[in-house]
């Protein structure tokens, strides 16, 4: 059936960061076409740049690498590298977007990224991604991973270094023939249907802070470099040393809030995630070389995020970090040392100096100047006073009707804020978009597979040359005669390029003619090149996993090439153990697990009403399940906001929309009473006021909230003058200007009860929460007196315009340490006993009314659900996600989502792109009718289990259960996988006693024949 | 050391079988590739989703078959693919390093290392590193099979 729709079912993603990446792949899973637009050569973005993420110091390139690859893989994007959007025309369904892009000189599809032309490209140039800190050639790769896989030729430069000079020298060195040197821009014209803006944003460029001494002394370094000088592929290949001489450094310097925070250069806001970085850096300088001694000079520890606080207290504790609370007024450099002194003013405004061998300046995120005009040119999106684009905090995702935003583009934020966003930004075009989804993907038809399992095996291996990559090192003849004398190998030859179409043909040739019925291809790595072979094996009628590739280019001639005769002995020995492999393969059917195309979402709360509406707008039916009577969750407690929107209004309105979409089947007063099932068909018992309803679902969405936690001290609930903050706030609410006295004395408690031992996190919004009852005192009467006692003021991104707000009106900010906390004495009156670490001496605040910030505790059914659902905690109680950074709405557990305060406490703008984002990730799912499982899942043989249940225990994924089964009249307990769940580590399979669990693809009969082949003679 | 071991050391090539885990130490080997970073030649990698599904028996068998050395790489605790099968792999070697002590073998002949996708350099420095020290214990002494 043709859909009809004037809407067109492709979406442009500008900007090719971690953000538009996964924005990109969302959509492209949901079955629309992308086209993923990127302005640089490669997509990656500021993620590839960097060495390790807090708060879990994991690898950037480990676990961006993979989605990079899936991103060029991926039939339905289309990537269209050094373009430059320049215009946007039409209207939301139907958009045209204008771009150019520049001419690459190589081609993308030819290139086989040897790296041939950059070995003889006389010019060299500063290398960029790695900030000057390295040079590159005119022709080059910008990083090892980079994707698309191939070189570029830079004929433009820098600006103070001239690009190529077309001497024609690569041209002659090419064997692929990719290079072009007269190719011209192009215009390029594409018809979406809707637009997402991720190009980001960049870091402060602190020459204009000519107090740092920033490119004057060689020793300071912005933060975004020195991640360069840690990292294992950077300059110095991660060893900590200075730029001036090389030698390690023992005393480094990072100093916080460079650009941010900054009214001199404009940049009022805290970029948000640089606190955090620069603890991560310090902790793994310290890794890397423990004699180093990191200080850290700062105003705020803004430790907001999840996990964050036990990271900065590991820091300091664990690692030595020495953080001192300061103001710069200027570095200057020891010129016969290279040293640099550090002048500052320490919390008690005492003029101090110190000497560091290495300054690190932890810069913050800006929109430049020519990237404003830009927007507001080109784009004529509305920019607030910092030039990020500007949205509406109730639908933060969307710039216009049609166009949406993800990343840092809006405000500055870490990964997985971004990453949130990008998914949200899916979920928005998606809805607009569902009538289109589908349909102008292509799907392409092979032919049926040939059924080999009855053949005995006839292996043909294909021998590449890789230009002079490999054939250059190794004796490709003396391994072709090699490989014809294995067993069961028919046809053996040798290839200048086994990649490129041709050969891609001749395979398929070859396969016929020879009636091969497995394949092996000795190349390069199958990182990135087996998709493309197997996709041959099908075209040619066999089953793609029939196929294996002999590592001979990464892992043989381009690491020995200094012994070439033990180099092609290697090589051999990789393709005979490749061979033993192959002639045990069996073709494997990627089993179709069925989907129920609809959704339950768990918690009637913001996040739930917006995850929801989200699914329901992209066209699934929902049941949403709220345990108390009517929906609305903690946002029914929120009086008023610090922005002025109405959230009551907002509420009223979005309680409507759902229950009068005719998608969703709300459930109040009801709770889950159980769930059944893996990803794709569930089945839940919905317990109702009135009974038990059934549903059956493919996905299930948790948002099932925090609570508000209720401290014990401060002689709260014993003295009615201490009160919550958002006691407070329901009080303040119905006052009128004149019911608060000229002097009445309002004293908050930040971080009561919390940031401590026992509960060791920040809630996050409780500053704001602060700021926002001390900015209404204000309004009600400017007399009043407001005292805020902070340990850390979270006033993150432009959070930070209230507490200016604040401290124009005349609230009163105290600082007080963690082993310092404000005493209260009531003695009739209350006095509120702080130690101002400025004065050095106890202040004494009577106060007339003390206001506790308490933060949020995990909803009291997190633990009920979590054990029903078989998902995990953190140590503090809230939802555990699947990856930190990058799977921020996903449970480990596939099918299962989560969004809002049950992942940590947050922001209802927050709440929303994360209830946005956990919509997006399910609608992966729900958008096919069946789901293909791993290829590599594991398997029991039942014959030979025992039923002892190790592998139930060691599943990471809770993919396995024991069943119970008559056979043959006996009664039998073993495993069995579930292939919707399993995910293929094979972990199982190791821990298996009796062999009876196997991983496909990974047999263990196929890795002993490799293992035994490795002995023999060569 | 007499002469005679001192000739063994000179000449002997040890072979060393790896079992890589794809995500991290798989695509460091590879990196090292792309960096062009030399090595001994002596290692024969095979690929394995990760560290966690290395079976003992596999790197008992390699060693049975007379391989001088095992190595196996994984992610960076924190870092595995599977959230933990590294963690596993770590358990399961220090108790298989017990075992090869009943069969006559040094512990140090199967190694475990953490190698991310961006230590390519640190991948070839391990290499040369297990390399030296398997010549240093010599040859196999279960080594029956392979003729080198
Ligand atoms: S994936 Fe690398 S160790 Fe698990």
């Amino acid at each position: 059936m043709v859909k009809k729709t004037n809407n067109i079912g492709a979406v442009a993603v500008v900007g090719g960061g971690i953000a538009g990446v996964q924005s990109a792949l969302d959509l492209a899973d949901m079955g629309f076409k992308v086209y993923l637009l990127e302005k640089s050569p490669t997509i990656g973005g500021v993620m590839a740049q960097l060495d390790k993420t807090f708060p879990t110091n994991d690898c950037s390139m480990c676990i961006l690498s993979p989605k990079l690859v899936d991103c060029s893989r991926h039939p339905n994007i289309e990537l269209l590298t050094m373009t430059e959007i320049s215009k946007i025309e039409g209207k939301p369904g139907n958009f045209t977007v204008k771009a150019t892009q520049k001419p690459r000189y190589i081609d993308i599809e030819k290139c086989t990224s040897c790296g041939d032309c950059a070995s003889v490209c006389p010019i060299k140039l500063p290398n960029e991604f790695e900030f000057g800190l390295s040079i590159r050639k005119a022709a080059y790769k910008p990083f090892p991973q980079a994707i698309p896989n191939a070189y570029v030729i830079d004929k433009e430069g820098d600006g103070k270094h001239r690009g190529c000079v077309e001497c024609g020298k690569c041209v002659k060195e090419c064997k692929a023939g990719a290079i072009n040197h007269d190719e011209k821009p192009k215009n390029i014209k594409l018809s979406v249907g809707a637009i997402i803006i991720a190009t980001g944003s960049t870091p402060f460029d602190p020459i204009i802070k000519p107090e740092f001494g920033y490119k004057k002394y060689p020793n300071v370094l912005t933060s975004i470099e020195f991640e360069r000088v840690l990292s294992a592929s950077g300059p110095f290949e991660g060893k900590i040393i200075r730029p001036s001489d090389k030698k390690p450094p023992k005393k480094i310097a990072w100093i916080h809030c460079v650009g941010s925070r900054d009214k001199q250069v404009g940049n009022e806001y805290c970029s948000a995630m640089c606190c955090m970085y620069t603890a991560k850096e310090a902790v793994i300088a310290k890794e890397h070389d423990s004699n180093i001694e990191p200080t850290v000079f700062y105003i705020d520890i803004r430790s907001f995020g999840k996990d964050f606080d036990k990271y900065i207290d590991r820091a300091k504790e664990e690692h030595g970090l020495h953080y001192v609370r300061s103001r710069i007024s200027e570095i200057v450099e020891d010129p016969k040392t290279k040293d640099l002194i550090i002048r500052y003013e320490d919390d008690k405004d005492q003029l101090k100096e110190d000497r560091f061998n290495l300054v690190v300046l932890s810069v913050g995120l800006c929109i430049t100047q020519a990237r404003r005009n830009e927007i507001a040119e080109k784009l004529g999106f509305n920019v607030n006073d910092f030039g990020f684009v500007e949205t509406n905090p109730r639908d933060p995702i969307v710039i216009k009707p049609g166009i949406f935003v993800a990343g840092s583009f809006v405000e500055p934020q870490a990964i997985p804020e971004s990453v949130m966003q990008a998914s949200a930004a899916a979920a928005n075009a998606a809805a607009l978009l569902k009538d289109a989804r589908g349909t102008l993907v292509k799907e392409k038809k092979y032919p049926a597979e040939r059924d080999v399992t009855q053949e005995k095996p006839r292996i043909g291996v294909f021998i590449c040359h890789c230009g002079i990559n490999i054939g250059g090192i190794l004796n490709i003849d003396e391994i072709v005669k090699y490989t014809k004398n294995l067993d069961d190998v028919v046809y053996a030859d040798a290839n200048l390029y086994t990649c490129s179409e041709d050969t891609q043909k001749k395979i398929a040739e070859v396969i016929k003619k020879h009636n091969l019925n497995r394949l092996v291809v000795a190349a390069c790595t199958p990182r990135t090149h087996e998709p493309l072979f197997k996709n041959s094996l099908r075209e040619a009628g066999l089953n793609p996993h029939l196929f294996e590739m002999a590592n001979i280019r990464e892992q043989c001639s381009w690491v020995h090439s200094d012994k070439p005769g033990l180099a092609t002995d290697k090589a051999k020995k990789l393709i005979e153990m490749t061979v033993a492999k192959t002639r045990l393969l069996q073709p494997i059917c990627e089993s179709q697990i069925p989907v129920t195309q609809k959704a339950l979402v768990i918690g009637g709360g913001i996040a739930g009403m917006t995850s929801a509406l989200s699914l329901a707008n992209q066209g699934y039916e929902i049941a949403l399940v709220e345990k108390e009577p009517f929906l609305g969750g903690y946002l029914k407690k929120i009086s008023f906001t610090v922005d002025g929107i109405d959230v009551k209004k907002t509420l009223e309105e979005t309680v409507e929309k759902v229950e009068k979409n005719p998608l969703i089947k709300v459930f109040t007063s009801s709770v889950l009473n159980s769930l059944n099932g893996y990803v794709g068909s569930y089945e839940a018992e919905i317990k109702t006021a009135k009974g038990i309803e059934k549903f059956n679902h493919g996905v299930t969405l948790v948002a099932i909230g925090a609570e508000e936690y209720t401290p014990n001290s401060y002689y709260y609930g014993k003295d009615l003058r201490v009160s919550t903050q958002s006691e407070l706030e329901k009080k303040l609410s119905d006052l009128l200007p004149g019911q608060i006295h000229d002097g009445e004395v309002f004293v908050m408690i930040q971080c009561v009860e919390s940031r401590d031992e026992k509960r060791p996190y920040c809630s996050r919004i409780c500053c704001m929460q602060a700021l926002k009852n001390a900015l209404k005192i204000k309004e009600i009467n400017p007399y009043a007196e407001v005292f805020i006692l902070y340990r850390d003021l979270m006033t993150y991104g432009f959070l930070e315009k209230y507490y200016k707000q604040a401290r124009e009106k005349g609230v009163m900010f105290l600082q007080y340490d963690a082993d310092n906390k404000p005493v209260v004495h009531n003695n009739h009156s209350l006095i509120v006993k702080v130690f101002d670490p400025m004065l050095s001496q106890n202040l004494e605040l009577p106060a007339d009314h003390i206001i506790l910030s308490t933060g949020l505790n995990p909803g009291n059914s997190t633990e009920h659900i979590s054990k029903m659902l078989k998902v995990p905690v953190n140590s503090d109680g809230f939802f555990l996600e699947a990856h930190v950074k990058l799977r921020p709405v996903d449970f480990s557990t596939r099918g299962v989502f989560f969004a809002g305060n049950c992942h940590m406490p947050k922001f209802i703008n927050e709440s929303i792109y994360q209830a946005q984002a956990a919509a997006a990730r399910a609608a992966t799912i729900l958008a096919q009718p069946s789901l293909s499982a791993e290829p590599n899942t594991a398997f029991v043989d039942e014959d030979l289990c025992s039923g002892c249940r190790l592998c139930i225990s060691i599943c990471p994924y809770k993919a396995i259960e024991s069943v119970d089964e008559v056979k043959n009249g006996k009664k039998i307990t073993h495993a069995k996988v579930n292939e919707a769940l399993c995910m293929g580590c094979g972990t199982c399979v190791s821990a298996c006693p009796s062999g009876a669990m196997q991983q496909k693809g990974f047999k263990d009969k196929q890795i002993l024949a490799m293992i035994a082949s490795v002995g023999g003679s060569e | 050391m007499n002469d005679e071991k001192k000739d063994i050391e000179k000449d002997f090539e040890p072979k060393i079988v790896g079992f890589l885990c794809n995500w991290c130490s798989y695509a460091g080997a590879d990196l090292a590739g792309t960096s062009r970073i030399q090595y001994p030649p002596n290692i024969r990698i095979i690929r394995v989703m990760c560290s966690g599904s290395v079976d003992s028996m596999y790197i008992l068998r390699a060693l049975l078959e007379g391989a001088d050395g095992v190595f196996v790489g994984g992610c960076h605790p924190g870092d595995c693919h599977y959230i933990d099968g590294n963690y596993k792999a770590r358990r399961r070697m220090v108790l298989l390093q017990n075992i090869l002590a009943t069969l006559g073998l040094e512990k140090e002949r199967v190694w475990i290392r953490w190698i991310s996708a961006s230590e390519g350099q640190k991948f070839a420095d391990t290499m040369k590193e297990m390399t030296e020290a398997i010549k240093k214990l010599g040859p196999n002494p279960i080594s029956k099979k392979w003729n080198i």
